[in-house]
């Protein structure tokens, strides 16, 4: 998976994103912040809400308790 | 088998002006999903396959090309009926020895769904191997275009480019463009379907050859 990688860290545009979503952003919110291709945040963001690490609600996502501690992490 | 049991039992290609077929695949840059691109135009492109002469061109010359289709807000996607590490393997090889870096996704169709869909195999030519195809898809994923090439002939990036530029220059004025269009050139006025229209039309300006082809500049 391109955003978490087997062992459970964050590959670089994993991080990116999960830490875009610090607070309640859009998809548009997060291409600006990380840079990244529409689509690529699209499935970026897909993966990381399948992953537990942030939530999505109407059209906003924001980083779970598991998400904002894993963006304190190293890991 | 006959002729025509076989004709009939082919997998149909898809159809301008109609919605993309659907398709969820593994990429070099993830799972990704047609609707992952809604919002912006996408060239969905096939090549026969990875580590082969004339499809190494052609990557690194949809690389070169990259930069202005994302300033005409289109992405491109690759695909082959190859597995992802030969994706990744090939890619590496071709900024490795060609120092050109692939920016763009492709898919690894092994199940071939994708290329079935989209009619991207042509038995008659290959029974393994895809197709240089390349399908427009539009912002609302309406399937706008289609260029089929054989496996000898590289594909014209100027052309792929132009169509582009020719497919928003319409949908934005309302116009079609003539033959060898460029962006600047003249561009054709959509021809009038009532005698009312066409005699209207001598006074609006246009340069006309005659009632139904007319020009205007932007």
């Amino acid at each position: 998976m391109p955003c978490v990688r087997p062992d459970g860290t964050l590959s670089g545009s994993g991080r990116a994103m999960l830490e875009a979503v610090q607070t309640d952003s859009t998809v548009a919110d997060v291409v600006a912040k990380t840079g990244m291709p529409l689509f690529r945040v699209r499935s970026g963001l897909r993966e990381l809400v399948a992953a537990d690490l942030i939530s999505e609600t109407g059209e906003l996502f924001s980083q779970t308790e598991q998400g904002a501690a894993k963006a304190r992490s190293s890991g | 088998m006959t002729v025509i049991e076989q004709v009939e039992a082919r997998p149909g290609l898809p159809r301008l002006n109609e919605p993309a077929p659907a398709f969820e695949a593994v990429t070099t840059h993830g799972p990704l999903k047609l609707s992952d691109f809604e919002g912006s135009w996408l060239i969905l492109f096939s090549h026969p396959a990875d580590f082969t002469p004339v499809c190494t061109t052609e990557f690194m010359a949809f690389a070169e090309i990259y930069p202005e289709l994302q300033k005409r807000g289109a992405e491109l996607l690759g695909l082959s009926i190859d597995s992802v590490y030969s994706h990744i393997a090939w890619v590496r090889n071709i900024e490795e020895k060609a120092g050109v870096k692939i920016p763009f996704p492709v898919i690894a169709d092994l199940d071939r769904k994708v290329a079935t869909a989209y009619g991207m195999v042509m038995p008659g030519e290959s029974k393994t191997e895809t197709s240089r195809c390349v399908f427009l898809i539009d912002p609302k994923g309406i399937l706008r275009a289609m260029i089929y090439y054989p496996l000898t002939t590289g594909r014209n990036m100027d052309e792929i480019l132009r169509l582009v530029d020719a497919l928003q220059t319409a949908d934005a004025n309302g116009v079609a463009t003539p033959a060898n269009w460029r962006p600047g050139d003249k561009v054709i006025v959509p021809a009038p379907n009532t005698t009312e229209l066409a005699e209207e039309r001598a006074g609006a300006g246009y340069e006309c050859t005659d009632w139904y082809l007319c020009k205007k500049s932007l």
